[in-house]
């Protein structure tokens, strides 16, 4: 009860209050106009908020994350054009809805499944968290190693189709987190004599160029695109009751956003992309799928907003970042020497529960503000793309320079950023880098500290939770490369069917 | 031969145009650092594999080479889409842009960030062939915003412009501390 009240006491600051519905607001603002996103926005962000407490910090960078979806599906239900990349998938049936004469209701269900996944992923955080004080102080060196390791797999596995390009940036982000002198030896590594790199690359810069610097370039060179105009009547409130209709849907959904979102390097994507094959295979109607089934909107938006939560888990209780914007996150915390992990379950969990009130907190203010400025928010998306990119790159300045007012960090993010944009254009993936940097610095630290204690290689896993995460590894290994061998073969029997197919026309 | 194919047909993936200019640039870039490994890392004496400083780089550059090699051979495999110079053309034109921002990075400490940022966000709107009047306005609008939510709200740490020490003494100490 010390620690509810110790919370609260936290959370009711006017500066986190303030924090709170400025991110929150200032996330769905930003999730609706498609090309910025939470990552370019907590990019921006993330070093005014190293002035902040890390509870104010963080709270602003909470409610930008965990708000950009819920704006995302605005312009992906009512224009086809997804807010974030996430609001993909809600096109595929948010869309039809609007052309049948149902934007209201697409957009009220929309609203009301990812207030859902919102709700049901914080709760299972709070179901979780004595599970994790339980578990948390059982990870030592060797486990919080290997869980990073496998969350580099992870997000090299699981881009499908790209996994040698993940793989090399993922390498590329372990190499930038090594550049310049090493704490344990004082040797330099990799500064080819340059004083600029002796402190080594930082992660801000990096990420700055990559997700902010990148999209302003891409909207500036790329030609202008006007969103289309729209505009959305009717009452909103009905996808609340609406919901209950399809509460299964909604509760599998969620589910699987928790269960992906906690995995590291997993994240949206996948959850989605259960969620609708398993709501498409258990509807009683799976051929309105893509068509406007309210069930695959709701399936899609329930997922996806489900995760945030999710992601803070391992974030928390290991310091380890599932995908790129709880690895910004953990820099906030490391600037205020706050170090997420067992410890913080142990000596400040009145600080964890705070953070689980505010994102509850943050999912009311959404859904509010949501249901009473639909049209406000119909008007903001209609900027012109190319006068985003002068906004995004603008701000992309304060975000670089005020970190310790280096020209050299500004030209280095630029370059990032003509990196990033290259990466963007040829759909290669950023996250790898990313993680690779944070989990990179991860791994060498832990794995220096776990050594120093083994005697022989067997003695790393001698550990239950070591011996499963080893476990784990090799599992999702074998299955990757027995997924891609089947993958092939179906590929061959297809090509095969097809050749036979043109071969017996041809002859007809 | 089947042997070969079959190993083509495992690695063909989608590709953009200008996707094998990439592998290319990458793998070289990562060859590169393979050759510089042993001249800008240290392998200390008396000191086990796992503690050496070049142990990390090391698995970060030779994971560099090999998947970059994989990516190429990949893109060589795969079906080409016409336009690869087209797409580089597209690249380097971005490179415009970040000219007129490293102007602007330069011109902060200088002029002040107020008079910097309205004179880059101007400039942007007119160079992107937005230059409508309400576009200007928004510009000015959206400079004077973020100067004041940054600088003078958040406090943020950007240095103010050598060109106020030149102004009268009133509004110099409220352009040093709020502009």
């Amino acid at each position: 009860m010390d620690i509810l009240l110790s919370s609260l006491a936290m959370l009711a600051q006017w500066q986190v209050l303030l924090a709170l519905l400025i991110g929150s607001i200032g996330g769905v603002i930003i999730g609706a106009i498609p090309g910025v996103g939470a990552a370019v926005a907590i990019a921006i962000l993330l070093p005014a908020t190293f002035a902040f407490e890390p509870i104010v910090g963080l709270t602003l960078l909470l409610g930008v994350y965990g708000s950009s979806m819920y704006g995302g599906a605005i312009p992906a239900v009512l224009i086809n054009t997804p807010g974030t990349a996430v609001n993909a998938l809600t096109t595929y049936d948010g869309y039809p809805m609007t052309k049948k004469g149902q934007g209201h209701r697409a957009l009220s269900l929309a609203y009301s499944a990812s207030f859902f996944g919102g709700i049901f992923s914080i709760l299972c955080l709070i179901v979780l968290s004595p599970l994790l004080a339980m578990i948390a102080p059982h990870f030592g060196s060797r486990e919080i190693f290997l869980a990073a390791l496998m969350g580099i797999i992870l997000v090299v596995v699981a881009h499908r189709g790209q996994v040698f390009a993940a793989g090399m940036l993922a390498c590329f982000g372990i190499l930038l987190s090594t550049i310049g002198l090493e704490p344990a030896k004082y040797t330099k590594r990799f500064t080819f004599d340059q004083s600029w790199l002796t402190s080594g690359v930082d992660l801000i810069v990096v990420v700055l160029g990559l997700f902010a610097i990148s999209q302003a370039l891409l909207l500036l060179v790329d030609k202008e695109h006007h969103p289309g105009e729209a505009k959305v009547e009717g009452n909103l409130f009905a996808g609340l009751k609406e919901l209950l209709a399809f509460k299964r849907v909604a509760f599998v959904s969620s589910s699987f956003g928790v269960l992906m979102g906690m995995i590291p390097g997993v994240g949206e994507f996948t959850a989605q992309f259960l969620s609708y094959t398993y709501a498409q295979k258990t509807s009683k109607t799976p051929d309105l799928f893509g068509k406007g089934a309210p069930e695959g909107l709701i399936a899609s938006e329930a997922a996806n907003n489900a995760v945030p939560g999710a992601a803070m888990i391992p974030l928390l209780a290991l310091g380890i970042p599932g995908e790129a914007l709880t690895a910004m996150m953990l820099s906030v915390f490391y600037v205020h020497n706050v170090v997420p992990g067992p410890q913080l379950f142990q000596g400040q969990l009145d600080f964890v529960i705070a953070l689980y009130l505010a994102l509850i907190l943050l999912n009311l203010i959404v859904l509010a503000f949501l249901l009473s400025s639909t049209g406000l928010l119909l008007k903001i998306i209609q900027i012109p793309t190319r006068f985003l990119g002068m906004m995004i790159l603008t701000l992309s300045f304060v975000g670089v320079f005020s970190l310790r007012n280096s020209v050299t960090d500004c030209a280095l993010a630029a370059g990032f950023g003509v990196f990033g944009l290259v990466l963007k254009r040829l759909n290669l993936p950023i996250v790898p880098i990313i993680l690779g940097m944070v989990l990179g610095g991860i791994m060498e630290v832990k794995l220096r500290t776990a050594m120093a204690r083994v005697k022989s290689p067997l003695d790393f896993i001698d550990r239950p939770i070591a011996a499963f995460l080893f476990v784990m590894i090799l599992l999702i290994l074998v299955l990757h490369v027995r997924t891609v061998i089947r993958e092939q073969k179906a590929r061959r029997v297809r090509e095969l069917t097809e050749a036979a197919s043109d071969t017996s026309t041809q002859q007809g | 031969m089947a042997r070969i194919k079959t190993l083509q047909e495992l690695f063909r993936r989608y590709r953009r145009p200008g996707d094998i200019v990439f592998a290319v640039l990458f793998l070289a870039f990562a060859l590169f650092l393979l050759t510089q490994l042993t001249g800008e890392t240290v392998w200390a004496k008396r000191t086990k594999w796992f503690a050496q400083p070049r142990f990390w780089p090391a698995v970060a550059v030779i994971g560099m080479v090999v998947f970059a090699g994989l990516h190429f051979i990949g893109s060589l495999c795969s079906e080409r889409i016409p336009g690869r110079w087209r797409e580089v053309g597209f690249w380097l034109t971005s490179l415009e842009y970040v000219f007129y921002f490293l102007i602007y990075v330069v011109l902060v400490p200088q002029i002040g960030y107020l008079p910097a940022t309205l004179a880059f966000t101007i400039f942007l709107t007119i160079r992107v062939g937005e230059a409508t009047k309400v576009n200007l306005a928004a510009a000015v609008g959206f400079s004077i915003a973020v100067v004041v939510i940054f600088r003078a709200f958040l406090q943020v740490k950007i240095p103010a412009g050598h060109i106020y020490e030149v102004l009268p003494d009133g509004i110099r100490a409220f352009a040093l501390t709020y502009l």
